[in-house]
């Protein structure tokens, strides 16, 4: 089986996944990739996303909040910060994700008045947290951003 | 002489210790495996990341743009000690251990003539550091209100450390935790978390990946979140080092309890034989007497 890829996903508090998939979609933070069998060994950093793994059975997403990935020619090891499998994100867990993001946000703000450099990159990853929401269909609640 | 009453008042109240000793050692042994499965699952999380960071360090950290995470400030002047300790006592020597290894260490670097700060996690190493090293403190961490630690909470720490680093308040962060081994022992640990340090870099293994953004972006992405892992793991160590030294000072307590409940019953029968036999001899002799 050439075709497929050993597939892991960990938080610092469990691991949530460890299964034999086809391909996974990844939120680089330079870009969404999709890994297969045989892709170049790649380190990369993670924007708030949603990871998709595309195994025999189906589909599986999950709402990542960060991290990163190593991807190697037969194995994708996804170390996430934060990490639920999509149908366990309620609009309760998904607010709270957003806050961080959106606190991370206001301290930035406060912080480095006069350097957007750092402001601009908290908005943006709060930006991509607002836009996961939006794409499972829970309500973001930010109408000021 | 303890007269017949005051023995059976003792050997109750010994019972009613045994008791509630042998309930802790239970809720201890209960809580021990919990926390045990919790350091367990957060340990693949914790050995890639240190793998990867390993492979990235050795690559990166030759440079001179290595972030300062890594490289360190240049200086050694001011050292923060972060003295992980339990909220509770009850615990055996594990506060203590712990204590006892960070006040050597402060007591070292005080001898060198540097500066000391101590931030402590845990009321208990708090309490015991407070004498000799109150004016070190520059803040505490509590968790009483936290039933099982999670990664928010080594977060919050993290954050407080790495904004010290930043306001360039030290140079150095150790932090002071208990490892776990088994319930018997749990070894006091010291770990440099700032600058970075990692062992054994795999070269060769790493060398070949590809990096996006580049190795420098990452590693200064990675940096800040290695350190909150690292708290978190040691704060999962000292959770299940907590537990297993407190089953074993309970173990410890409930048998001395038993073991002065025999003698006390000894004692107390003994004595009560001893009046029988005064009122025997009372009676004897009075008999004899008419």
């Amino acid at each position: 089986m050439a075709d497929t890829l050993q597939f892991d996903l960990v938080s610092p508090e469990r691991k949530l996944a460890s299964v034999s998939v086809t391909e996974v979609r990844i939120p680089g933070t330079d870009g969404d990739l999709t890994a297969m069998a045989g892709h170049t060994p790649t380190i990369t950093t993670l924007r708030p996303g949603l990871l998709q793994v595309v195994h025999q059975g189906g589909t599986d997403d999950y709402v990542i909040s960060g991290g990163f990935a190593e991807i190697g020619p037969d194995s994708v090891s996804v170390l996430a910060e934060r990490a639920h499998p999509r149908g366990e994100v309620t609009q309760e867990i998904y607010e709270g994700m957003v806050e961080e993001f959106a606190s991370a946000h206001r301290d930035a703000q406060a912080k480095f008045e006069n350097e957007p450099g750092p402001v601009d990159d908290t908005a943006k990853l709060l930006a991509d947290m607002v836009a996961v929401g939006t794409h499972i269909g829970l309500d973001p609640k930010q109408p000021n951003f | 002489m303890p007269s017949l009453k005051d023995l059976k008042n003792r050997i109750a109240s010994v019972k009613s210790t045994r008791k509630i000793t042998k309930a802790m050692q239970m809720v201890a042994a209960a809580k021990l495996r919990r926390a045990q499965d919790a350091a367990e699952a957060a340990r693949p999380y914790a050995e890639r990341f240190d793998a990867v960071m390993a492979g990235l360090a050795s690559s990166v950290g030759g440079s001179d743009g290595a972030p300062r995470l890594l490289a360190g400030t240049g200086k050694e002047d001011v050292h923060l000690l972060v003295v992980m300790t339990a909220e509770r006592g009850l615990c055996g020597g594990f506060n203590g251990s712990i204590v006892r290894k960070a006040r050597i260490r402060a007591s070292e670097l005080l001898a060198q003539g540097r500066t000391v700060k101590i931030l402590t996690v845990g009321k208990k190493g708090r309490e015991m550091l407070r004498r000799d090293y109150g004016d070190h403190f520059v803040g505490h961490v509590d968790l009483t209100d936290v039933k099982r630690v999670g990664y928010a909470n080594a977060q919050d720490i993290a954050r407080d450390v790495l904004g010290r680093f930043e306001a360039d308040e030290f140079d150095v962060a150790t932090i002071y935790y208990a490892r776990f081994q088994n319930v018997i022992t749990q070894i006091p640990t010291e770990q440099q978390i700032i600058p970075a340090k990692f062992e054994g870099g795999e070269e060769a293994d790493t060398a070949l990946y590809d990096y996006e953004p580049g190795e420098e972006e990452i590693l200064a992405d990675l940096l800040p979140r290695g350190v909150a892992t690292q708290i978190f793991a040691a704060l999962l160590e000292n959770a299940a080092s907590e537990q297993g030294a407190r089953m074993s000072a309970m173990d410890n307590a409930t048998r001395n309890a038993g073991e002065m409940i025999d003698k006390l019953t000894i004692e107390y029968n003994r004595s009560r034989q001893a009046v029988i036999t005064n009122e025997l001899i009372e009676i004897i002799s009075g008999a004899e007497a008419l």
